[in-house]
């Protein structure tokens, strides 16, 4: 009886013929005193009730996305001999940290309709306040520095599948991390198009000293303060006199 | 070793921050200045966010001043009348350059006004010093004669006050307005501005020098402290884990800095701090001339 019930439930269940089963190395990363970015391991597997199609191919795409924020880029002319902010963009929202870890060249394997549905791609993730002649260039700017920083990644051919089921990847997290929930994603595709996704968090948050400290500045700015001249008066002060005692 | 910075939210190298304090504190304790000048640009060039190098350079001055203001007082070379009308100026000043900052970085401004400020002021006072040192060095043979009391704009203004200590009988305006101008320098720039108000305390106000170091250490001690209070409360930008690796570096530094000073001559110690001031003027100036190698920037919004 319970056999039964159970197969009416999965054939109620909506029918795909790919699922992902998938696991993150940790769930959380704490900022403490001396956090130097840390390694993040996404591994699943692709599930299926019958056999693959040989083709297209399956292929794996994996992004983690850090809390978005709204930011200005700004453009320095020269004026009058100096080099003065001038132009400047609005952008509505933009993830702090965005990795893109695949199987496969992102062009290919992944179509631009899909990847406009599914924000999957780093311009995708960049919202601009209303648009003007020369937005794109600031936009191009926004990706070129955080691309030098480390904050976006694009890293193609660095997920691992193995018998066109098992896959992991290793992604890094960099030491100027900002607080908040990172979105881990993971889309499987076949022929450019997105065949299951699956979407898990992994929290951010400064620990420790570092917490402490970061509250007591926000929350209570004025006894944060005075803690600091404290912590100068009694650094300088003390130093100086241990320093006459060592003389002496 | 690695630090995360709780507030600066970068992470830095824990011997890069005691080797720049130590630095800075090598070449403060043997001129004898607070070394502001130098902290806030380099904490800049390491990737320090300006706000947070103003903000927390202001609170490394504290720890630099309040030692030596104390040994000033035991040898009693602190005028306290001129020290608080001094402070009474710098405190206004301070709040006023408070509200400049704030629009400075609204407009996103803030990082080519303070390298200008720094150029210009640095610039100024190290080529002023420069002259004046060279001159000095060429004519020791020769005696000075300064005139015990010389009649000038300062003693015509109304509102007059005595100073016993620095034997002067004048308008108070005068140091008010020094006071204002180093405090307003101390709050955009992250400086003592003991570089500006010294020079300004001999030739403007004619102060007797033995009580110079002393009132404007009192000074400074009093207005980077309100400085720091000021950062922390409106725009929490201090880094106190910052701010403590700067001063446990300076502190040691400065010890051995004032043993390398007392075997040089006054006048070779002014020759070189001059210099170092021009070349810490010139560098920001290169950055500010030169073409720069990414001419996009970045900020978040703030609120």
């Amino acid at each position: 009886m319970i056999r039964v019930l159970l197969a009416l439930l999965l054939l109620a269940l909506p029918v795909r013929a790919e699922e992902i089963v998938s696991g993150v190395s940790q769930s959380g990363v704490s900022i403490t005193t001396n956090f130097d970015g840390t390694a993040i391991m996404v591994y699943g597997a692709a599930i299926r009730d019958r056999p693959a199609p040989d083709w297209p191919l399956l292929q794996v795409i994996i992004t983690i996305e850090g809390p978005s924020a709204p930011l200005v880029v700004r453009k320095k002319e020269r004026v009058a001999g100096i080099w003065l902010n001038r132009g400047a963009v609005q952008i509505a929202s933009a993830p702090s940290f965005y990795a893109v870890a695949t199987t496969g060249d992102i062009g290919e394997i992944l179509s631009p309709a899909e990847d406009a549905k599914y924000h999957v791609t780093i311009p995708q993730t960049i919202e601009a306040v209303g648009s003007s002649a020369d937005q794109g260039k600031y936009i191009a700017a926004l990706q070129r520095i955080r691309a030098e920083s480390g904050s976006y990644r694009l890293a193609q051919d660095s997920v691992l599948l193995l018998r066109q089921s098992l896959f992991r990847t290793d992604i890094t997290l960099p030491a100027n991390l900002v607080e908040g929930p990172y979105k881990v994603r993971i889309f499987l595709t076949r022929g450019g198009e997105v065949v299951d996704m699956q979407e898990s968090q992994i929290n951010v948050a400064k620990a420790g000293l570092e917490r402490a400290l970061y509250n007591l500045a926000m929350q209570s700015p004025l006894i944060y303060g005075v803690l600091s001249l404290l912590m100068a008066m009694v650094a300088g002060w003390g130093a100086s006199e241990l320093f006459k005692r060592l003389r002496a | 070793m690695q630090l995360y910075l709780p507030i600066a939210e970068v992470s830095v190298n824990v011997f890069v921050l005691l080797g720049l304090g130590g630095l800075v504190g090598f070449l403060s304790g043997m001129f004898g200045v607070g070394g502001g000048f130098l902290i806030t640009p380099l904490l800049m060039l390491i990737g320090v966010p300006p706000a947070v190098a103003v903000a927390t350079g202001a609170n490394q001055v504290v720890a630099s001043s309040i030692s030596g203001v104390l040994a000033q007082f035991k040898r009693r070379a602190v005028d306290m009348k001129m020290g608080a009308v001094l402070t009474v100026g710098g405190l206004l000043g301070s709040t006023i350059g408070g509200f400049v900052f704030d629009l400075m970085n609204r407009l996103g401004q803030i990082d080519v006004f303070v390298q200008l400020s720094y150029v210009l002021f640095l610039g100024l006072i190290g080529g002023m010093m420069l002259v004046e040192s060279v001159r000095s060095l060429l004519r020791t043979s020769k005696a000075v004669v300064r005139r015990g009391h010389v009649h000038t704009l300062v003693h015509r203004m109304p509102f007059k006050m005595k100073f016993r200590a620095s034997g002067l009988y004048i308008s108070v305006i005068p140091p008010l307005i020094v006071g204002a101008a180093v405090g307003f320098l101390s709050a955009i720039m992250g400086v003592g501005g003991g570089f500006i108000m010294v020079p300004a305390m001999i030739y403007l106000l004619g102060m007797q020098t033995k009580v110079v170091v002393g009132t404007s250490l009192f000074q400074i001690t009093f207005v980077t402290a309100y400085t720091t209070l000021v950062h922390a409360v409106t725009h929490h930008t201090v880094d106190m884990m910052l701010a403590l690796l700067l001063i446990l570096g300076g502190v040691i530094g400065a010890q051995f800095g004032a043993r390398v000073g007392v075997r040089l001559k006054a006048e070779q110690l002014r020759i070189l701090l001059s210099l170092l001031v021009l070349a810490v003027a010139v560098k920001i100036a290169f950055d500010l001339l030169l073409t720069p190698s990414e001419l996009y920037s970045i900020t978040r919004v703030v609120g």
